[in-house]
């Protein structure tokens, strides 16, 4: 079997997170504070949390909420960025709004959703998605506008259709950008998907940091933030990373 | 059997350069002609009309461009590099009607090990060396078996020795295919080596000047006897060729 390629930079990696630990640990120590739990206290924590508590079942639908608002700014905002890379009239038509979109507060965009659309599902992931749409595009407008267009060329006296066009002449040479846009936009989603979930759901890992930072559960709080961290690492180096080095074996 | 009718009256660029300006000629099927001109006299341009990349002149063009079955070989290799060699050739078979793409699918390795790239069909185009990059494209062109195949300055910016291998294999795939090819190049020896038949182009706005049969029978090389004298002998009676391809070679160098 092959070796996942996030494996072979993980002593590097961990050594890293380890100092990151112990300076903590003995930060920790020294304070002697409720307000600054050690790492294995936290760690005790996250394991209550797991196996008697509801980490679990929080941490699935708040990833839930982050997939689909992942899926739909990516999609909207690569189509947008496409057409607005390609087609010069459209740049000129969008670019105000898209700017406009860029700079409102995702506070905004979320308490206006939650009051135009009510405390629900359907505004959660369309604050979120509204929030991220804006960064995608500008990432794919940018890499449209770079696309070569004489590989094009060769699809149209070769006569290929416009299906096999896109797919294997056209989005090729977006990957890099997709995949740009894809990676800044997990992080800001995971970080706006909170603020929803504070605002105006009754279960996920916002809501339960709300409730946690009501009883000044800094070690619960901590907890849940670990198990997030390691989520994140989980993705970057089991999904984002291999298959970024998959679409970018033709460049060794 | 006429494989391709060309008349332009006119083609104007938008910033008002006129790139062609009454230029028409006929191929026969199976024929190799050679355009021959000065850089900048729009054989690209004509060329681009001819496959049907640019609609925008006036006059009439029979079959219509996009009607016919072709293959395109570009200035450089032009291979998607993203795509293995194998998969490169699969692109543009793909886009045959489903009935014929088997049997050109099954040809792909026996062809590959003819232009001396067996091996090579999971390899990158950027792990192949420029020339084997040309073989590759080359192939592309011909593995569709084309009606008609246009190249535009094919061979240029390689080495004479590779350059020489590739003319080699033109011929033979050509032989083997007998597609209509239409074969634009500023260099007149590689025009006199390889085709059947020279169109010479004026300079810009571009028009046939002179119509020459190459009687001489293949193989020929760039610097044989045979191509020397036809070269000399040429240049001798239309001095006004001079004024374009030759000329023009001589400063590109």
């Amino acid at each position: 079997m092959e070796t996942l390629p996030g494996v072979k930079q993980l002593p590097v990696r961990t050594l890293g997170l380890l100092a990151l630990l112990s300076a903590w640990q003995l930060l920790a120590w020294l304070l002697q504070s409720d307000l600054l739990p050690t790492p294995l206290a936290v760690l005790g924590s996250l394991q209550q949390h797991i196996f008697e508590g509801e980490l679990m079942s929080h941490l699935g639908i708040t990833l839930l909420r982050v997939f689909t608002s992942f899926l739909i700014a990516m999609l909207i905002g690569s189509a947008v960025g496409i057409l607005m890379g390609s087609q010069r009239q459209w740049d000129h038509w969008l670019d105000g709004l898209l700017i406009l979109g860029l700079n409102v507060p995702a506070l905004v965009t979320i308490i206006l959703c939650y009051i135009w659309f009510g405390l629900t599902e359907v505004a959660a992931v369309l604050a979120v998605a509204v929030n991220k749409i804006p960064t995608v595009i500008v990432a794919v407008r940018e890499g449209a506008r770079a696309i070569d267009r004489e590989l094009l060329k060769v699809a149209q006296v070769y006569r290929l259709p416009a299906r096999t066009t896109f797919f294997k002449v056209y989005l090729p040479q977006l990957y890099p950008y997709l995949f740009g846009a894809a990676r800044n936009g997990l992080a800001l989603i995971w970080k706006i998907v909170l603020v929803v979930e504070l605002l105006g759901r009754s279960n996920g890992v916002g809501f339960q940091l709300g409730s946690f930072f009501q009883f000044f559960d800094i070690q619960s709080i901590l907890a849940y933030t670990f198990a997030f961290v390691i989520i994140i690492l989980m993705i970057e180096s089991w999904l984002m990373r291999p298959l970024e080095n998959r679409l970018n074996r033709w460049r060794a | 059997m006429t494989a391709l009718n060309v008349h332009i009256q006119e083609k104007v660029f938008a910033n008002g350069l006129c790139a062609l300006s009454d230029l028409q000629f006929e191929t026969r099927q199976g024929q190799f002609t050679a355009i021959v001109g000065p850089s900048g006299a729009g054989k690209t341009t004509l060329l681009n009309i001819i496959a049907g990349l640019d609609g925008e002149f006036s006059g009439t063009l029979t079959p219509a461009g996009r009607k016919l079955h072709m293959g395109f070989m570009f200035q450089e290799a032009r291979l998607l590099p993203w795509l293995t060699v194998q998969q490169n050739l699969e692109l543009v078979i793909g886009a045959l009607p489903t009935h014929a793409q088997p049997a050109l699918l099954k040809k792909a390795p026996e062809l590959l090990h003819e232009v001396g790239l067996q091996g090579f069909s999971d390899a990158f185009p950027r792990q192949l060396s420029i020339g084997m990059q040309r073989r590759v494209s080359l192939l592309r062109a011909f593995i569709i078996q084309p009606e008609l195949l246009l190249m535009d300055e094919p061979f240029q910016s390689l080495d004479e020795p590779t350059a020489d291998q590739l003319r080699q294999l033109l011929l033979k795939l050509w032989q083997e295919t007998r597609s209509s090819v239409v074969f634009v190049t500023h260099n007149l020896r590689e025009a006199l080596a390889l085709a059947d038949r020279i169109l010479f182009l004026s300079v810009r706005p571009a028009k046939v000047i002179l119509d020459y049969t190459i009687e001489c029978a293949r193989p020929r090389q760039t610097h044989d006897d045979e191509v020397n004298r036809i070269h000399h002998e040429l240049l001798q009676t239309h001095p006004e060729l001079l004024s374009g391809a030759i000329e023009q070679r001589i400063i590109d160098r």
